[in-house]
């Protein structure tokens, strides 16, 4: 029995508006056609126009959108792979020192993170830009992604991968056709938190980027310094918008195939 | 690496386990082991700007030679200039006070959700997590637009009299404590309702049937058993914000620093590179209890033994 208090809906009401008030100011005013942030000029679109010639925003989105897709699909392959080897793999050598590195980037403060890649970057005389970036984002990202894969395997029948193996399936091919399906949820959950991640990330990417390798973030937050402008409104508003509608697709996405689960669960019942 | 250990897949198995750990040893374990090589050199003038720079090729010699040149400087700069013990101790009270108003806004928020109808419930847990899918640096700078001097906060409190005059918000630590929070809400909210949800109506009823007031019920069944739940929030937001750099750089006044900003100046502006390996080090240190704690809870939460 749930008992809905007034208590309860107050808490929860006044979450929410916590929450979401700032983002709805700031997408509010990206319409504005005043520059002053009190004043209410009426409706317009000249932020966004303005945003559209400007070449240095679109070619720090154009990175950091490359920057991710690269990162995210490098991060969401290392990071199964390491899912994989905790929940499958009990023992073997140096596991406890494997899942203290999949577990501690986690929390790691993003400036220590940073400054550690940065100065292995330098102690190997790589040149630092867009694949140096892309790397950082892989391992920060990856271990996210395993964290997400796990504990989807974890409540996984294995019986049906043993039914495979008994009836003759190299294991490759029992992963590739009977686990990865089963995971498939998981890891494009694992590959859209990567990507949001890696495009949202300010700190690693201004230790490890490079000339030329200028990143959205970067990008933002040198403006910001200068103070508020509209136009940054603008583009913030873009990537929210883009942000919801990825969400809002991903997660009608996983609730039409929950349904068609169900829908062959109760099939094979009959 | 037993082949056996890794399931039935003898080859493939150890793959599986040596990918992923390389990448690591890699990218994360090597740069620590760098960073605290460069924060015993010293600093000078020259491209890496930090000596001894270890000489592979002069084999062992150039080993020894290497080590006779490792000092303490940067450690002891960092223990005899105030600057560096102030910002450590600021990055620990506001990690502390943050943590402290995270879990008392995200607490009910958390027992809201979990008392809501069942339907509602992932609705609502989503509509949490949203906009931690929104970039991060969004996040900091909405409240910009709103805690400026001439912003929307001071705005509306004038007009309903509440203040005769604009009130500084921005550069004072309350602009800090309001950006952080805001941040890192999601993150104390969703571990909270993980462990709220999973408590059994059925002991509450027990409860009330026996003639526990409500208050007390919450008291001493609800609370001891979401302690997993307070315990991984409180380590999940109190660890990075420790190291925070974003939120107090465009937030927070320029008197106060945090160590994360410390770390960023004396690299970026001072390119002083042992110094920051140095404050990298001994922010890891002050962690390193509260990081290990946070992975055996992780841990046992994924259903690891310990």
């Amino acid at each position: 029995m749930k008992r809905t208090s007034a208590f309860n809906v107050v808490s929860v009401a006044f979450g929410l508006a916590f929450l979401y008030l700032p983002i709805a100011i700031l997408v509010i005013y990206s319409f504005n056609a005043s520059r002053l942030v009190t004043v209410w000029g009426g409706w317009s679109l000249a932020w966004y126009r303005e945003l559209l010639r400007d070449q240095a925003i679109l070619d720090a989105a154009w990175m950091s959108l490359r920057i991710g897709a690269l990162s995210a699909s490098a991060a969401t392959v290392l990071g199964t792979l390491a899912a994989v080897a905790l929940t499958r793999a009990r023992r073997f050598r140096g596991r406890l020192m494997f899942s203290g590195m999949v577990y501690a980037p986690l929390v790691m403060p993003e400036v220590i993170t940073g400054l550690s890649l940065l100065l292995l970057f330098v102690a190997t005389g790589v040149d630092r830009g867009f694949w140096t970036v892309t790397a950082a984002h892989t391992t920060l990202t990856m271990c996210f992604v395993t964290v997400i894969v796990q504990s989807r395997l974890i409540g996984f029948d294995r019986s049906l991968e043993e039914a495979a193996m008994d009836l003759g399936c190299p294991p490759l091919k029992t992963f590739l056709i009977v686990t990865l399906p089963l995971i498939w949820p998981a890891v494009a959950a694992g590959w859209m938190l990567a990507f949001s991640l890696s495009l949202d990330d300010l700190v690693i990417a201004s230790f490890t980027t490079g000339p030329g390798a200028t990143t959205l973030p970067i990008r933002i937050y040198s403006q910001v310094r200068l103070g508020v402008k509209p136009e940054i409104n603008a583009i913030c508003t873009i990537m929210i918008a883009v942000v919801a509608l990825a969400t809002i697709v991903s997660s009608l996405a996983a609730k039409r195939g929950a349904t068609r689960r169900a829908r062959e669960g109760l099939g094979v019942q009959v | 690496m037993s082949a056996r250990g890794a399931g039935k897949r003898p080859g493939g198995g150890r793959l599986v386990v040596l990918i992923p750990y390389l990448w690591l040893i890699a990218f994360f374990l090597a740069p620590f082991v760098i960073v605290a090589k460069i924060s015993l050199s010293q600093t000078a003038m020259a491209l890496p700007p930090y000596t001894p720079v270890l000489d592979l090729a002069a084999g062992w010699a150039g080993l020894k030679q290497f080590a006779a040149q490792l000092s303490l400087d940067s450690y002891a700069l960092l223990a005899s200039d105030e600057l560096y013990l102030r910002s450590y101790l600021k990055s620990l009270e506001i990690a502390g006070v943050s943590t402290v108003l995270l879990l008392l806004i995200g607490y009910p928020l958390a027992y809201g959700i979990a008392r809501s109808p069942r339907g509602l419930q992932p609705l609502l847990v989503m509509l949490v997590v949203l906009p931690f899918w929104t970039s991060f640096l969004i996040r900091v700078y909405a409240w910009i637009n709103i805690l400026q001097r001439d912003g929307l906060l001071n705005d509306v409190l004038m007009r309903l009299h509440v203040i005769g005059a604009p009130i500084a918000w921005l550069s004072t630590d309350t602009a800090i404590y309001i950006g952080v929070v805001y941040s890192y809400l999601p993150f104390m909210v969703l571990p909270l309702y993980a462990s709220l949800e999973k408590i059994d109506p059925s002991l509450l009823e027990a409860a009330a049937d026996l003639g526990c007031p409500r208050w007390k019920a919450f008291w001493r069944v609800t609370l001891p058993l979401s302690w997993p739940g307070v315990a991984a929030g409180a380590l999940l937001c109190f660890i990075p914000i420790t190291g925070e750099f974003v939120i107090p750089d465009l937030l927070g006044g320029s008197r106060t620093l945090m160590i994360g900003q410390t770390l960023w100046t004396e690299f970026f502006s001072n390119r002083d590179w042992p110094v920051a390996s140095a404050i990298a080090v001994a922010l890891l240190a002050l962690l390193l209890v509260p990081i290990l704690f946070y992975e055996r809870l992780q841990k046992r939460a994924i259903g690891e033994t310990p």
